[in-house]
């Protein structure tokens, strides 16, 4: 009697369970994966929200630290449950390769040619350009540091860094500084040779390094005193000097890069995945990201709309361009898997 | 509060001091950490360091307004509130079972259902991650909640046979032969008995659900997004003071659950007369 | 006659206990039952699964099958010939419409560092090849293709199964001659982790001990009024969230957090120390969440020993701390063992707290596993380091269970 009654009220248990999923499961709604803080603060306000109120449809957020894997992952164990991904462009050349990410059909985005050039690749369209740049804390030092050569200069900037668990620019940086010509880098890093000499670069700083992993930490370990000097995404160190954090970007040897939208391969939402990403590409959305965020549109018509005293803060002003590297996202996509495990054995050891 | 027997020498009762102020130093470092967290949560400024600038509210506000917050409180709810009350029906039917005279192969029956508790919580995570890929339980509320239930079950088994350990069959016996169905035999004897250990159990249960972090960063979705799981994003990707927030009042949730165990735990000691 | 009636009554009442007994012993079984099949569906199979993987091996097999099929005659001593090239050409093509080219690179890349990208190359010249001879046009391509290692791995690494990774997660690897050596030093990592992994749960356990010991004593020897309230100090760590509590310590041990601020102010150190991101940090949130572990069955132990006993050795002349050392220390040990050896087997598989406090040479075995699960996407390697870990997880556990016995576990 009380066994059946157990059996019962387990199996009363287990399709409560079940209904409370099912119920729960079907609420789809379009989840929208950026990378954190600040950044995607300023897309919630300028993209999320407005999507949202105009179409009415939920938007759930998701962050994540740009890891392919996990797209893998979830497209090779057939559960996807990411819809549109906000991705860098050596991801985005790498998912297309490995199809993990689907292609786009522009003519259900926007007009091609109304993108800048090399922003509208296969699987993935340029949503902004922002930059990867080294900042520190300006009460530090009473000079602070110039160039990417200073960055690794232990001597003459002693403290604590941060840079990205994340070999690409890490990697170009070390040569540079190591005395490596910007625009002869990837000739060097793509023998055995220059790879070994690019860690053997970053070994001689290995001790005084802190990893980040999320866009939001280096503003604030930078603020926080946990470290003197980081590597940074321009944008999220632009507005940690808007809220009053004392610190300074150093564009020298930056990183100009573009952020991409991108649909993973096979998720179930892929209508509102491109009607929302047709509402991202159009050119009053674009420009209303810069004044939260100083990463500069990809649209033609958008980049006409940036007020100039703004523009100076992009990474595409002539002004910070002139200091770039040449940053290859095609030697990424090819080389990233094999550097990325040899970044992660050497951490460990 | 030196508590020595009288014949005790000068020297005992120095050595008696020294200890009682290591206890309390280890006592501090037990629970200051726990205790500097809360009042961050009352900060003015979106900072984790002392001293503070002032006080406000805005983080629990934040809490309470923050759809993602509301949503992953939702979500452990569920999952927690499903997988204690599976787990109290499959691990008090085993604790009763288990308590009967010789069974068989008792030890080794007990240690496999207790392993869910020892393995290495990753690779419980990563086994259920590749094997619920095939069932398409990945990304559900089910999954977890049956993830949640393995890991759960095991404080139910041991706190329900700790409360049967000293219980005397006779009694249910003694029932019986007085013309008691089994049913009755159940609710009127054993129930009363058992029950402070299932209690017990269902906090433990729930406790353990409600914390678990590993299996869901590995088999759920944004969808099944829980509270410790946006904690943890929190830590690493996107740092804001609404953790301490979280952080506080799952600390008095813990403290009222805790004060609610112990009552239990004194409550079934006197019931069974282990101590009076 | 009245004897073949006693025999007959005595028979059928042995028979009646024995089926009762059975009968009982089902109903036990019975009431086990649920439980013991759900524990078998949800938490065995799926470890199984995960072992199973450890040495599953199909990435080559699967997508290259025309080229080990060719190379089986294929004796390893010259480079292979021209129908080994033409249908390694095919298998690419193949894999360039399936996407599976990166797949294959990667793992080959597992046994030739570099041979990604390769792969990568060689699968868009593949598509473009019209016709042969091929065996000119990869070893035009890249000098990778012209070495007979090469092709040995190839070879190796399309066997349906492997003991690559497990060999991997203790450092070793075949040698292209076909004997077991251990990996080059730069890529030697798996063994010091383990041996980090026990030397972090070794600190954590000793710590544990040596805090827990004391408290336990104070508690145990305090009248229960006053235990109870600072018991009470022991537990609420224990039941509030080892979230929480990694939050704490990270907030505590910031740079510019609370214990640097007060180090400063008492001029113990000039410039704030590196708490946080270290082995230092690591150790004392992983004892501050085991140290409840350790203590409770100490604790339980010692509120059993008699206070007689110490109170007897004194009378007969024994000194303090000669009286605690042979008389009530020896019959604490049980409780010693308990807690500690607990401590030991729940610190091996930590990950959570490690990956939030401490850096990158501070991370413990669970943390690859996650790693190699998540990220690097090498399921084959997460599943063997998984396996050795659970290895030596049950082993101890086997030990626990053994010395104090599964049903003397205790909660709070």
């Amino acid at each position: 009697m009380k066994k059946q009654m157990m059996i019962k009220g387990s199996v009363a248990a287990l399709v409560a369970a079940g209904v409370l999923a099912t119920a729960a499961y079907a609420s789809g709604s379009l989840t929208v994966v950026s990378w954190g803080g600040a950044y995607q603060e300023a897309q919630r306000n300028t993209i999320f929200k407005p999507y949202a109120d105009k179409t009415g449809a939920a938007v759930k957020e998701e962050e994540y630290t740009g890891e392919i894997a996990k797209i893998r992952a979830m497209v090779e164990s057939g559960t996807v449950s990411w819809d549109v991904i906000s991705v860098d462009t050596p991801t985005a050349l790498q998912g297309c390769d490995e199809g993990v990410l689907e292609e786009l059909d522009y003519s259900r985005i926007v007009d091609k040619s109304k993108i800048l050039p090399g922003a509208a690749l296969d699987c993935a369209i340029g949503s902004d350009v922002y930059a990867t740049i080294f900042a520190y804390n300006t009460t530090k030092f009473q000079e602070g540091p110039k160039t990417i050569a200073d960055f690794f200069d232990l001597e003459k900037f002693p403290g604590k860094r941060g840079m990205q668990k994340n070999p690409m620019n890490n990697l170009e940086w070390a040569l540079i500084a190591d005395g490596v010509e910007k625009d002869k880098v990837y000739e060097v890093l793509g023998t055995p040779e220059g790879v070994d000499r690019a860690f053997a670069k970053l070994d001689t700083i290995k001790s005084q390094v802190v990893w980040w992993e999320a866009g939001a930490q280096p503003p604030q370990w930078l603020a926080d005193g946990e470290v003197v000097m980081s590597t940074a995404w321009n944008g999220r160190i632009a507005n940690a000097i808007k809220e009053g954090a004392p610190l300074q970007i150093v564009w020298d040897a930056q990183a100009p890069d573009l952020d991409m939208w991108a649909i993973a391969k096979g998720t179930p939402n892929i209508d509102a995945a491109y009607d929302f990403i047709a509402f991202a590409s159009t050119p009053e959305v674009q420009s209303a990201l810069a004044p939260s965020i100083p990463y500069g549109p990809t649209h033609l018509d958008a980049v006409a709309l940036v007020e100039p005293e703004l523009a100076k803060t992009l990474p595409t002003h002539p002004d910070n361009l002139a200091l770039a590297y040449p940053f290859s996202a095609e030697f990424w996509g090819d080389n990233m898997e094999e550097l990325r495990a040899r970044l992660n054995t050497w951490l460990a050891q | 509060m030196l508590n020595l027997p009288p014949y005790a020498s000068p020297l005992e009762r120095l050595w008696r001091v020294a200890l009682i102020l290591l206890c309390a130093m280890v006592l501090l470092y037990l629970i200051s950490p726990i205790i500097a967290i809360m009042p961050l949560s009352f900060n003015s400024e979106p900072y984790f360091t002392y001293p503070m600038p002032g006080l406000s509210m805005r983080w629990y506000e934040d809490f309470f307004t923050d759809p993602r917050w509301l949503d992953a409180l939702k979500s452990s709810l569920i999952i927690a509130i499903s997988a204690t009350a599976l787990s109290m029906v499959l691990g008090t039917l085993a604790a009763l079972g288990l308590a009967k005279a010789n069974f068989p192969y008792r030890a080794w029956v007990m240690a496999f259902l207790i392993s869910p508790m020892i393995v290495p919580v990753v690779i419980t995570a990563v086994g259920m991650y590749f094997f619920f890929a095939n069932l398409g339980l990945n990304n559900t509320y089910f999954g977890i909640i049956l993830a949640h239930t393995a890991l759960a079950t095991p404080f139910v088994v041991i706190t329900v046979t700790a409360t049967l350990i000293g219980f005397d069959q006779s009694l249910n016996r003694a029932g019986a032969s007085l013309g008691a169905p089994p049913l009755t035999v159940f609710r009127k004897i054993t129930l009363p008995l058992i029950l402070p250990g299932m209690i017990s159990g269902a906090l433990f249960a729930f406790i353990t659900s409600f914390d678990e972090v590993v299996v869901v960063l590995f088999i759920a979705s944004p969808d099944q997004r829980t509270l410790p799981r946006q904690m943890f994003s929190g830590i690493r990707e996107q740092i804001s003071p609404t953790i301490t927030a979280a952080a506080t009042m799952l600390v008095l949730t813990a403290a009222a659950m805790l004060v609610t165990v112990e009552l239990l735990r004194r409550r079934s000691e006197r019931l069974r007369g282990i101590r009076s | 006659m009245s004897v073949t009636t006693f025999d007959l009554v005595q028979s059928s009442l042995k028979a009646r206990l024995r089926r009762a007994e059975r009968m009982q012993r089902l109903r036990a079984g019975l009431l086990v039952l649920p439980l013991f099949l759900f524990v078998l569906l949800v938490f065995l199979v799926p470890i199984v699964i995960l072992m199973t993987r450890a040495v599953d091996n199909p990435e080559i097999a699967d997508n290259l099958p025309r080229t080990i099929e060719a190379l089986a005659e294929w004796d390893g001593t010259d480079l292979p010939g021209e129908p080994v090239f033409a249908a390694f050409a095919e298998d690419l093509r193949e894999t360039q419409k399936t996407k599976n080219t990166g797949l294959v690179g990667k793992r080959l890349n597992y046994e030739i560092s570099g041979a990604r990208s390769k792969s990568l190359q060689a699968g868009r010249a593949a598509e473009k090849m019209e016709s042969g001879p091929y065996k000119e046009a990869f070893l035009a391509l890249d000098p990778l293709w012209g070495k007979t290692e090469t092709w040995s791995a190839i070879k190796r690494a399309g066997s349906p199964t492997t003991s690559f990774y497990l060999l991997k997660a203790v450092d070793l690897q075949w040698s292209p001659a076909g004997e077991i050596e251990q990996v080059p030093p730069d890529q030697r990592l798996f063994v010091d982790i383990f041996i980090r992994t026990l030397g972090i749960s070794t600190l954590v356990t000793l710590a544990t001990l040596l805090l827990g010991f004391p408290l336990a004593y104070i508690l145990a020897t305090l009248p229960p009024r006053h235990s109870n309230i600072l018991l009470i100090f022991v537990l609420l760590p224990f039941w509030t969230s080892l979230l929480v509590r990694t939050t704490a310590w990270v907030v505590v041990l910031q740079t510019e957090g609370p214990i640097n601020n007060l180090l400063l102010w008492l001029g113990l150190t000039d410039e704030p120390l590196q708490l946080i991101f270290s082995r230092f940090g690591t150790v004392v949130a992983m004892t501050h969440i085991q140290l409840p572990f350790t203590l409770l069955p100490i604790y339980s132990v010692m509120k059993t020993i008699s206070p007689s006993y110490v109170r007897a050795a004194r009378s007969l002349g024994a000194g303090p701390f000669r009286a605690f050392w042979t008389v009530y220390f020896p019959q604490t040990v049980p409780g010693i063992a308990a807690g500690c050896l607990l401590t030991f087997i729940l610190c091996l598989g930590y990950y959570i707290t490690p990956a939030l406090v401490g850096g990158p040479s501070d991370q413990m075995i669970s943390y690859f596993v996650a790693l190699y699960t998540n990220r690097e996407l090498n399921w084959g390697q997460a599943s063997a380091l998984g396996a050795v870990l659970l290895c030596a997880t049950l082993i101890l556990y086997a030990v626990y269970n053994r010395l104090v016995g599964i049903d003397k576990m205790k909660l709070g």
